[in-house]
């Protein structure tokens, strides 16, 4: 799997959880014996892998929720979702 | 610098257990520790550690499900908002309690399996069958909707069927496969000659990891942890002495990690007597390796040392006698020759003492 394709719907992994951290003031992901601290964007972008929204309606979504163009934000958000499926922390369905 | 807080609690809900492993990580003694902490204790301390930062709790033993409230425990756990994961040897996992636990609201559940076939497997957990156990266990694991953890202990005796390892991992469907190479504290130390690797089957092994690794990548991830006794370097172990984790023993001793009890001349507080927090914080023996101030030389000179804080303190404790001087594991240690003769030991003597609760007693 080299490149993420727009129609893919990303999910998160059943063994995965995000959770905002009170104590220190950020998102986590949790997973077995480990934890990711997240900046905003891998956030925003793991909140909406639902398994029904494709790729380029998460893009869509982030371009509405940061008031920019879709492109800015293309080549971040898939290069985040490539990352996290390679750890095996997102499925990308079909 | 300010003193970071724990991410990960290890809670060691028992030291019974009903198999034998020569490498265990629990004390040698561990038969002496009696007065379990009950189901409301560790409530509290689960309680406790969320306060205190920690967002995942690991369950493990001894064999935990030997514990009648291990849901119970699990669905505090839950509540608190901890990601919770057990560990177990499977051999008392039923479909009933599988599903208890995932109603429970456990996040992930491993499996420990000692080998790829049933007689090699059956011999290194003490003798009695399991192995046939922990393959049903594994199935049930995936069955009942969680991600399989499938943990490895590579030894001497079984690091030569790393490939059927791995494939007996992806007929489990498991997600996620822990190749840990046995460290050498407590039982394994006593058991080294026979189960301390050889160079070229640590590379071999590594090899091979390292290539199923990649086939599988997004399907089964792979960890494969080479043994420090091969490195030039020690790990940061557990990232460092009190920074990242903490483990709260059967009877209630808190410890910066699960084999410290080793180290004598150490006091450990007890959750009984005070706060998670105030131990983590206050407590002698967490702060006594805490950082890098306290680094002997050729640490406290030396670049890496906030890469891995001088290595593993029980390590330097087990083989050189002081738990304050270089983990003999490093190459730049004083005291390195003692790896050098451990790896010349290695594999002279097949003899495996088991992890017996008569074994433990006769321990001084």
């Amino acid at each position: 799997m080299n490149t993420i394709a727009d129609i893919s719907k990303p999910r998160l992994a059943a063994k995965a959880r995000l959770k905002w951290d009170a104590v220190r003031e950020k998102h986590l992901l949790l997973f077995p014996e480990g934890v990711l601290v997240l900046n905003k964007t891998a956030h925003d972008v793991l909140a909406l892998c639902d398994g029904q929204r494709t790729v380029a309606k998460i893009i869509n979504a982030l371009a509405t929720q940061y008031a920019i163009e879709a492109n800015a934000i293309n080549a971040d958000v898939k290069e985040i979702l490539q990352k996290l499926s390679q750890k095996t922390f997102v499925t990308l369905d079909d | 610098m300010e003193t970071p807080r724990p991410f990960s609690l290890l809670c060691e809900l028992t030291y019974r257990c009903p198999l034998q492993c020569p490498y265990c990580s629990n004390p040698l003694d561990f038969a002496r520790y009696k007065h379990e902490l009950e189901t409301a204790e560790w409530q509290r301390v689960l309680t406790e550690a969320v306060a205190l930062g920690v967002v995942q709790a690991n369950f493990s033993g001894g064999e935990p499900l030997l514990r009648a409230d291990v849901p119970e425990i699990i669905r505090h756990a839950r509540e608190l908002g901890l990601y919770t994961n057990l560990s177990t040897g499977g051999t008392l996992l039923t479909e009933k309690l599988a599903r208890e636990l995932r109603a429970a609201g456990l996040d992930s559940l491993q499996v420990s399996i000692q080998d790829a076939d049933a007689e090699n497997s059956d011999c290194m957990a003490g003798g009695a069958p399991s192995f046939e156990k922990k393959i049903r266990a594994a199935r049930l694991v995936k069955k009942t909707g969680f991600s399989l953890t499938l943990n490895v202990v590579l030894q001497r005796q079984n690091i030569g069927r790393i490939e059927a390892i791995i494939s007996m991992a992806e007929e489990l469907g498991a997600e996620r496969l822990e190749l840990a190479n046995t460290q050498f504290n407590g039982w394994a130390l006593k058991n080294r000659a026979a189960l301390l690797p050889s160079r070229a089957q640590v590379e071999h092994a590594a090899v091979v990891a390292r290539a199923a690794s990649e086939r599988l990548k997004g399907r089964m991830e792979i960890l494969y942890v080479l043994p420090d006794y091969f490195e030039q370097f020690p790990k940061a172990c557990l990232h460092g002495w009190g920074r990242v984790f903490l483990t709260v023993a059967a009877d209630g001793a808190v410890l910066p990690c699960q084999t410290a009890r080793e180290i004598r001349g150490l006091r450990f507080e007890n959750v009984r007597e005070r706060s998670l927090e105030k131990i983590w914080f206050e407590s002698e023996t967490f702060c006594k390796f805490r950082g890098t101030d306290w680094l002997p030389e050729p640490c406290q000179s030396c670049p890496r040392k906030e890469i891995d804080f001088g290595g593993c303190r029980c390590q330097a404790f087990l083989l050189a006698g002081d738990a304050t001087v270089t983990d003999p594991a490093c190459s730049l240690a004083p005291k390195h020759h003692l790896i050098t003769e451990a790896l010349a030991e290695a594999g002279t003597n097949e003899k495996l003492i088991f992890r017996t609760a008569v074994e433990s007693l006769q321990v001084s």
